[in-house]
């Protein structure tokens, strides 16, 4: 059975269309619809209810050898406030998840994926022997909200007390929001500056409120599923389940970057070296279509009348304008310009490989 | 909802209306608000025939794609080539300048059977209360 969220009934006010995402009923729109959404967002300034996601706590006297174990990034790199992405990995290298840790004078805090969050929980549970540490998960008691968009810290800055001018990207601040103790992360899924906001349940209303009373002059919108997974496809942010998944690993999806083999052990590493010397067999790349249609989610990719891949995510991309898709082909398939095709229903239409991101993320370019 | 009162209506959401010798038809104002922001519409080639109910196209929102059905048999005379560069307009105006193709029917007396828009009207609004 489906659960709402703190805010189900802001959404139907708002003509929000609710659908069932990872058990959660979530907007997937408002009425003005995801392309407006998402223009919004790039433009201006997006409020989304993502409670769906989940947080684990980590605590205890060996967290940092505990987490330097479990997941492949310097945790031990990491300053005191700063966020950071990282995956955790299968012993055969497969992606368990992807994270994010956030280094916290009393704890470390992990922001986790919607449909992984069980999954996860006993995962890091069930690795603490021989640690003094604690894994716990408090997505019951934490609500969590991203504002994300290129206003986001004009809205924000009017509601709290910590000075987000001086607030890099990927650094957080145990703070206050509209008075509410709150976990605030420079960070995002979109490729805009923004932030995610972590705090209590019970006060989700009046977060949710307050904020979007603090963005209406800046022109801040509710954003629904559907923007969500646009813009975070720009960006090439991957979805677990579709980019990332327990048969892929980090560096055939691009994600070599967040991979730490100088730091020592970790759950994956040899695995993964080995894949890193010897170079993945398939590869993540970036494709637009030549002939026209719309490459979506499983499509086959196709080279000499041969399905030699598939897409992850395919759609038509609205700040670009254009037809793209993330797939995987196998290497010798991977050069930019390299001519595939795209099965679409009964036809194979042309595509080539180009460049990702397809949208660089705004805190690159600065 | 929108409807247009000289178009006659499919229980799959598409209108057809008779213009002299030919028929134009599209998908109807409910139809796109259900499937909201249009990307793409695949359009067959001019001088296909298609039988009555007959998959002649998909129309692709952010989302989904999904199949259109000829309203009645006939040959296709011409595409809504504008669609190519600007699919928002069937969001627009799904009864105008949103058209998909036309066609010279075969039996122009196949649109008299279908609903007409006060029934389409009622159809929609019974259909809703299904779900």
């Amino acid at each position: 059975m489906a659960r709402k969220t703190e805010l189900y009934a802001r959404h139907e006010a708002l003509g929000g269309r609710m659908i069932d995402f990872a058990g959660w009923i979530l907007p997937v729109q408002y009425p003005t619809g995801p392309i407006e959404e998402h223009h919004t967002v790039r433009r201006a300034a997006g409020l989304f209810d993502i409670d769906h996601m989940a947080q684990l706590v980590v605590r205890g006297r060996d967290a940092l050898p505990y987490l330097q174990h479990m997941v492949t990034m310097d945790v031990g790199k990491m300053v005191m406030g700063e966020a950071h992405y990282s995956l955790v990995c299968y012993e055969d290298g497969g992606i368990v998840d992807d994270i994010f840790v956030y280094r916290m004078p009393d704890r470390y805090f992990i922001a986790i994926n919607a449909a992984n969050a069980e999954k996860d929980t006993r995962w890091f549970q069930a690795h603490t022997a021989g640690f003094e540490v604690s894994v716990e998960n408090v997505a019951e008691e934490t609500y969590m909200l991203a504002l994300q968009g290129p206003r986001a810290e004009a809205i924000l800055q009017a509601l709290t007390p910590a000075n987000l001018s001086q607030m890099p990207y990927h650094r957080a601040i145990d703070s206050t929001v509209a008075g509410v103790p709150t976990l605030i992360g420079r960070t995002g899924y979109t490729g805009e500056d923004g932030f995610e906001l972590f705090f209590p349940r019970e006060k989700a209303t009046l977060v949710w409120d307050r904020i979007m009373e603090a963005g209406a002059p800046h022109g801040l919108k509710p954003i629904g599923l559907a923007a969500r997974d646009s813009l975070r496809f720009e960006a090439k942010m991957p979805l677990y389940g579709q980019e990332i998944a327990a048969h892929i690993n980090p560096i055939q999806a691009g994600l070599g970057w967040a991979v730490a083999f100088g730091k020592g052990e970790f759950i994956g590493r040899d695995a993964l070296l080995k894949v890193k010397l010897e170079g993945p067999k398939s590869v993540l790349v970036g494709l637009e279509m030549v002939d026209r249609g719309v490459p979506r989610h499983g499509y086959p990719v196709v080279s000499a009348g041969q399905a030699v891949g598939e897409v992850t995510t395919g759609m038509f991309a609205p700040t670009l304008g254009r037809y793209l898709a993330l797939a995987y082909v196998p290497k010798e398939l991977a050069a930019l310009g390299a001519e595939v095709g795209v099965q679409i229903r009964n036809d194979v239409k042309r595509a080539k490989v180009v460049e990702t991101p397809f949208y660089v993320p705004a805190y690159r370019r600065k | 909802m929108r409807v247009d009162k000289a178009s006659r209506y499919t229980r799959t959401h598409e209108w057809v209306r008779l213009e002299g010798n030919e028929a134009v038809t599209g998908i109807t104002d409910y139809a796109q608000e259900h499937l909201s922001d249009i990307v793409y519409v695949e359009l067959p080639a001019v001088g296909e025939h298609f039988d009555k109910g007959q998959v002649y196209g998909v129309v692709e929102s952010v989302k989904a794609a999904s199949d259109c059905y000829m309203p009645i048999a006939g040959t296709v005379t011409a595409v809504n080539e504008a669609l190519a560069d600007s699919p928002s307009t069937v969001n627009e105006d799904p009864y105008g300048a949103g058209w998909f193709v036309r066609l010279t029917p075969d039996d122009p007396a196949e649109a008299e059977a279908l609903m007409d828009a006060d029934a389409y009207e009622q159809f929609v609004a019974s259909s809703e209360g299904e779900h």
